[in-house]
């Protein structure tokens, strides 16, 4: 054994030595009672931490932080309060794939199971929305159990690892021995695809008339984007998306039509249902993305590409089925294509069709002929922002707007809470993925109801020089709700109304941040100027109508074919 | 699902290795509680090797689901193997306790003899109950229970099926 491998120090220091050997540069995190060691041993780290305000932000930071860098973000918190804070945070990032490390403190050994001040059961809390849990009962553990949470956190299909270690571990002082190998051996995650099927996949390809690509949200956690592309152009496919796989593939690209789901495109949710042959690529058939699962579907030839075989089959039965990264089947796939087909022409009647919905659509969807509407605020954002800039966003009505209405370009540069659909989310997100791309502009998509959850981030923002854009589409409501109680419930307003309060441009200001209120596209455009030149943490504030509803509407329980246009 | 819906539905065995650790019960039982997967019955012991345990889950449900419940427990990290056995060629056994009313020497007699034909021991003979022990398929065990019925069942506990695949 040599000494670079093994060496006395604390739990807390071995911590810090094996984040330090996974290549962490950054956490995200706020101390308590049950850390301190943790803390202490961060003084002498050699990465940053960023302090945060409230621990559901640190959890969504380090998921904004490892979507980017496509490798695990890391959060700290204390026990108790402070663990069960980062659940939102862990919840969010199981439901959309996204590896995340949260290590929380817990009370000494000797304690757990008295109901000591700040205990709680985090391992059993957090069963549900992890990938595993570990809790090292001795310091040496430590460094096998924080590469193991790596190891799984990032591999196969991406999700949250939690590493709950009792306060006396962390101060423990003993030989602690760093091993360069590590083996879980109930866990294999699914690489190389089933060469087999790749070939039937792609034979179903070429035969088909009108086929369709569904890309999900594996593409962009595998980074398939010129794999899909190639994949794209040589069938001549259509690209609808998902909403987690907005921004896998272009959406200015000929073949792009958005997203389908409850509130996808139009021409997307018609064009899918229209397709002879779809080939599903790291999507998982949500009910918001495809409506009913029995409908959907129905008298095509479906191909299923994930890496999780659970996948297969839970939602949809599907004719072919390929487990595997994303990345790897579908370059073989193109390979294969390439030796088996020339090029289909993009002349065809199917493309036609294409186009057909495209024009008929951006005539028949219900339009606000306001002079200030969230769809022309998106609108102009995109025309002003760089197209490498990263967009996030809240969840709620500036969500689905930003789907419609936004267009991602540089693929991997969009993400948002799809899966869980946290409010609160987008913001402490933006800050994490400013964190891994300190170079671009990021901006949050936010809705009044959904900023205010986490607003207290602008705090983290100034003062870690960390700025985003909050680009409020401000309606003073919780809109989606009110929208569905507009829609459902016969205008039966309950709980909605947020009173314009607080004043957000004071928010900002309070924080140290730039705050503008806009009430027209002119004075619009000159703070998204002034903002995207300022790189200062900015909110804008920007009226827009409480009843602009987002169409089109799928609504639940109903298939595809039962959009709503609202025209 | 009404009572003979489910009981009609096929029994199948689910036999798997798991990691010998705390808290590896917990994971897999909250699965099933999560996904919304019944258990008819589940045992866990130690096997050949001290590190792993042996679980045997059974459960009535379409293939469809098994199919969907068997990928979900192999995500399991702390499951190292998982298999849906074969019932005609795996071997599997329940054992049963159960307690009878027994007021007087016919209702006795009477026991006794069924159970020796169910080859079940009498473990305890008591004033007013006698407690015998069934091993068997948990089918047998159905039977044996379903014709003392009329003594009253004053307790009984079953421990769930264990299994084996048959050898070569």
């Amino acid at each position: 054994m040599n000494i670079r491998t093994m060496a006395e120090m604390s739990g807390a220091k071995a911590l810090m030595d094996s984040l330090e050997k996974e290549g962490v540069d950054i956490v995200f995190g706020l101390p308590g009672g049950a850390n301190l060691p943790i803390y202490d041993a961060l003084v002498d780290a050699n990465f940053r931490h960023v302090l945060v305000r409230h621990e559901q932000s640190a959890a969504h930071m380090a998921d904004g932080y490892a979507r980017i860098k496509r490798k695990a973000g890391v959060c700290l918190a204390t026990s108790g309060p402070g663990a069960t804070n980062l659940i939102t945070g862990i919840a969010t990032a199981y439901a959309d794939s996204s590896p995340l490390v949260a290590i929380t403190g817990q009370v000494p050994l000797n304690m757990i199971g008295k109901d000591a001040f700040q205990e709680t059961d985090i391992i059993g809390v957090a069963n549900p929305c992890t990938k595993y849990a570990f809790q090292p009962r001795h310091a040496t553990e430590i460094p096998e159990v924080v590469k193991k949470s790596f190891y799984i956190a990032e591999s196969g299909r991406p999700g949250p690892v939690l590493v709950d270690i009792p306060k006396d571990v962390q101060q423990e002082v003993t030989e602690i021995k760093f091993p360069d190998l590590i083996k879980v051996r109930g866990y294999k995650p699914i690489v190389d695809p089933d060469l087999s099927n790749v070939g039937k996949a792609v034979e179903l390809l070429v035969s088909a008339q009108r086929p369709i690509i569904m890309a999900g949200g594996g593409v962009i956690l595998s980074g398939a984007f010129s794999e899909l592309q190639a994949l794209a152009e040589l069938i001549m496919a259509p690209v609808v998306t998902t909403f987690k796989g907005k921004g896998a593939f272009p959406e200015n690209h000929p073949l792009a039509m958005g997203p389908i789901g409850m509130h996808g495109h139009a021409e997307a949710n018609r064009i899918i249902l229209e397709a002879d042959c779809i080939l599903a690529v790291g999507a998982r058939f949500s009910d918001r993305s495809v409506g009913r699962f029995d409908e959907f579907g129905k008298g095509m030839n479906i191909i299923h590409l994930d890496i999780d075989p659970a996948e297969i089959g839970k939602n949809k039965s599907v004719d072919i089925a390929i487990v595997g990264d994303v990345k790897s089947a579908l370059r073989t796939m193109v390979k294969m294509l390439s030796k088996v087909a020339a090029k289909k022409s993009s002349d065809n009647q199917w493309l036609k069709r294409r186009k057909e919905l495209i024009d008929y659509f951006s005539q028949n969807i219900k339009d606000y002929p306001r002079a200030m509407t969230a769809r022309k605020a998106l609108k102009k954002l995109r025309e002003l922002l760089p197209a490498e800039s990263i967009v996030t966003t809240e969840v709620g009505q500036c969500q689905m707007w930003t789907s419609l209405h936004f267009d991602v370009i540089a693929p991997g540069t969009f993400f948002s809470s799809t899966g869980l659909g946290t409010m609160g989310f987008g913001f402490p997100a933006s800050i994490g993925a400013k964190a891994a791309r300190p170079d671009v502009h990021v901006v949050d998509v936010a809705g009044d109801g959904s900023f205010n959850m986490t607003e207290n981030s602008l705090a983290v923002s100034v003062l870690e020089n960390l700025p985003v854009l909050v680009f409020l589409l401000n309606n003073d409501m919780l809109g989606m709700v009110a929208q569905w109680q507009r829609t459902f419930y016969d205008r039966r307003y309950m709980g909605v109304h947020q009173k314009s309060c607080p004043d957000y441009v004071k928010i900002a200001e309070a924080y140290g941040a730039n705050g503008l209120k806009v009430q027209s596209m002119d004075e619009l455009e000159k703070a998204i100027k002034s903002a995207l030149r300022t790189e200062v943490a900015t909110v804008i504030d920007i009226t827009i109508d409480p009843e602009e509803d987002v169409y089109p509407f799928v609504a639940p329980g109903t298939g595809l074919k039962d959009m709503i246009t609202g025209a | 699902m009404s009572s003979t819906e489910y009981k009609n539905k096929p029994l199948y065995i689910i036999s798997s290795l798991v990691e010998n650790k705390p808290g590896v019960l917990f994971r897999i039982t909250n699965l099933f509680r999560a996904r919304n997967f019944n258990i008819e019955s589940i045992t866990v012991g130690i096997t050949e090797k001290p590190d792993l345990s042996r679980m045997t889950i059974t459960t009535r449900i379409d293939e469809a689901i098994l199919a969907q419940l068997v990928k979900q427990l192999r995500k399991l990290i702390d499951i190292v193997e998982v298999e849906v056995l074969d019932i005609n060629n795996t071997v599997y056994r329940e054992l049963a306790l159960i307690k009878i009313r027994a007021k007087d020497f016919t209702n006795r007699n009477e026991i006794i003899n069924f159970a020796n034909v169910f080859r079940a021991n009498i473990l305890d003979i008591g004033k007013e109950s006698v407690t015998v022990e069934v091993i068997g398929t948990p089918d047998k065990i159905d039977a044996f229970k379903n014709l003392i019925i009329q003594y009253e069942i004053v307790e009984m506990a079953r421990t769930g099926v264990s299994a084996l695949q048959r050898g070569e």
